[in-house]
């Protein structure tokens, strides 16, 4: 079995007038996986991902990151850890009075002992991935949104984390965006062969992350083999009211029979 | 019982904690002096006009006003003197302050509202900064500057409003006799109170600004809120502590 990278041990979150936005989370994490967190809008999914970067506390329950508790991190301690992560927030959370460089350069610039000068090679290979090569000198508010997507996408990749968390990557674009943006996804997974967790409320998202590969050869792309260890490494997870109401991969969730549940497989048919 | 008064001790604490953070931050790494420049030009630089405007107008209606009140007593020479006080010790202060505030208690809690909303706070946490260092800290320090640049200078344009009034228009003095008397009025303890009040106000209008931006919730009727519940407590702070210096200050 490969290292854990995050642990979620009976994670509850209540704020102020509002209880259990969080309810006995729990989840294991290990280097290579992929989870699909499917669920409705409230259901708890953002929440799940800012607790396990700490910009969110929890109520209780034990957090785990690469083996290390972080549960009582402080914001200090925070900081030697957040490096590993990416993360592409919601609607991609640019800096709107930054250009689309200084954006990606960010976390360099700011992490290591890095000049915008010595970043700018790393910076461009990571817009040049994500398509975007040309729009250096750009605002994010020059950009479509599915573009800043994708620029989210670089500046969470371009440090090389060992965990990515995407959060709703595909929500609000047009099913061809959506598409480009998952296949970015699977590319980055192929490529860095980086842990990701990836919030949706589409399954069709999931159904991608599961079923296919990118092939650097053809650079496209392709279905896996059914045997293929991705496919195993590949989980889905269903949460309704801050609990998860299902665990499993994609033919247990195609299987399951509970009302909720099965709302998130019905869209089959489209592949 | 008490529940009403929950709210208003959270964000009172939440105050304070900002502030302290903020002000650590002042000698700890890394130090953000670009940030800092930036935006001592935008309330300093960008504030020069307006405050020119009102210091103007306030010292030449000052002495508009004096003049009648003046000449009943026969007392029209001292109008340089009663321009030169009030306004080194409160109009200067206080109108510049609240004029800050208007513009810039707003424009820092919209600005931090709206990257609250749309996430960029938490993603500047995410890639490694401290957003109370890296937004909070530059603002207190360039309002902690100019605030009272900008003070010196209303105060100054003012007594030449009432000059202006005074002698040109309605001839109540001579020049020598009105900055004469302005200048041998002022005393250690007026300037001393006309600096500390502006570095006061300084503080409670960029934390307040601040702290309204950050804890912004709800999207952009959220930042809507913050931005006038910012201009509305600075403000109402702003008079209160200028009551109290100069309760303090009196007794000197």
């Amino acid at each position: 079995m490969s290292s854990s990278v995050l642990k979620f041990e009976n994670v509850s979150l209540s704020f102020d007038g509002v209880e259990n936005v969080l309810d006995n989370v729990s989840l294991e994490m290990h280097a290579g996986d992929t989870l699909i967190i499917l669920g409705a809008a409230g259901a708890g999914k953002t929440v799940m991902v800012k607790i396990a970067l700490g910009l969110l506390g929890s109520t209780s329950g034990r957090i785990t990151l690469f083996g290390q508790d972080v549960t009582k991190f402080t914001e200090p301690q925070w900081f030697t850890i957040r490096p590993r992560i990416g993360m592409l927030f919601q609607e991609g959370g640019l800096f709107d009075s930054l250009t689309i460089e200084e954006n990606v350069a960010y976390p360099l610039v700011n992490r290591t002992k890095m000049t915008a000068e010595q970043a700018k090679p790393k910076v461009e290979e990571a817009l040049k991935f994500v398509e975007l090569g040309h729009t250096l000198d750009k605002f994010p508010s020059e950009l479509s949104g599915g573009m800043r997507r994708r620029v989210g996408i670089a500046r969470a990749a371009v440090s090389d984390p060992d965990l990515l968390l995407y959060d709703s990557p595909t929500a609000g674009l047009d099913p061809i965006t959506a598409n480009r943006i998952m296949a970015l996804i699977i590319q980055e997974r192929e490529i860095r062969n980086a842990t990701s967790a990836i919030i949706s409320h589409r399954f069709q998202d999931g159904h991608m992350m599961a079923n296919f590969r990118y092939n650097p050869e053809s650079k496209k792309l392709e279905r896996m083999p059914e045997d293929s260890p991705l496919r195993q490494r590949t989980r889905f997870l269903v949460m309704h009211d801050g609990r998860i109401v299902f665990e499993g991969n994609e033919r247990e969730l195609d299987a399951s029979r509970d009302p909720y549940v099965s709302k998130f497989s019905m869209h089959r048919s489209i592949h | 019982m008490f529940d009403f008064l929950k709210s208003p001790i959270l964000t009172f604490q939440e105050f304070i904690s900002l502030a302290g953070r903020a002000t650590i931050n002042i000698v700890r790494r890394p130090f953000y002096a670009n940030d800092m420049m930036i935006q001592m030009d935008v309330i300093g630089v960008g504030s020069l006009p307006i405050t020119v405007l009102i210091g103007f107008f306030s010292g030449a209606v000052m002495a508009l006003q004096m003049s009648r009140a003046l000449s009943q007593y026969g007392a029209t020479g001292q109008v340089g003197q009663i321009t030169a006080i009030t306004l080194v010790r409160e109009m200067g202060p206080v109108l510049t302050a609240l004029l800050v505030a208007g513009r810039n208690a707003s424009g820092i809690a919209s600005e931090l509202g709206s990257m609250k909303v749309t996430e960029q706070i938490d993603a500047m946490r995410a890639l490694g900064t401290d957003p109370v260092k890296k937004l909070v800290t530059p603002r207190l320090l360039a309002m902690c500057c100019t605030l009272p640049l900008l003070t010196i200078l209303a105060d100054m344009i003012g007594i030449i409003g009432g000059f202006i009034v005074a002698v040109p228009m309605l001839r109540l003095t001579t020049t020598e006799q009105y900055w004469n008397n302005a200048w041998r009025s002022l005393e250690y303890n007026d300037i001393a109170q006309g600096l500390l009040k502006p570095l006061v106000f300084a503080f409670i209008i960029a934390l307040v600004g601040c702290l309204y931006g950050i804890r912004t919730t709800g999207g952009t009727q959220g930042v809507g809120r913050a931005t006038t519940q910012a201009v509305v407590v600075a403000s109402v702070w702003i008079f209160v502590f200028t009551f109290l210096i100069t309760r303090v200050f009196v007794n000197l």
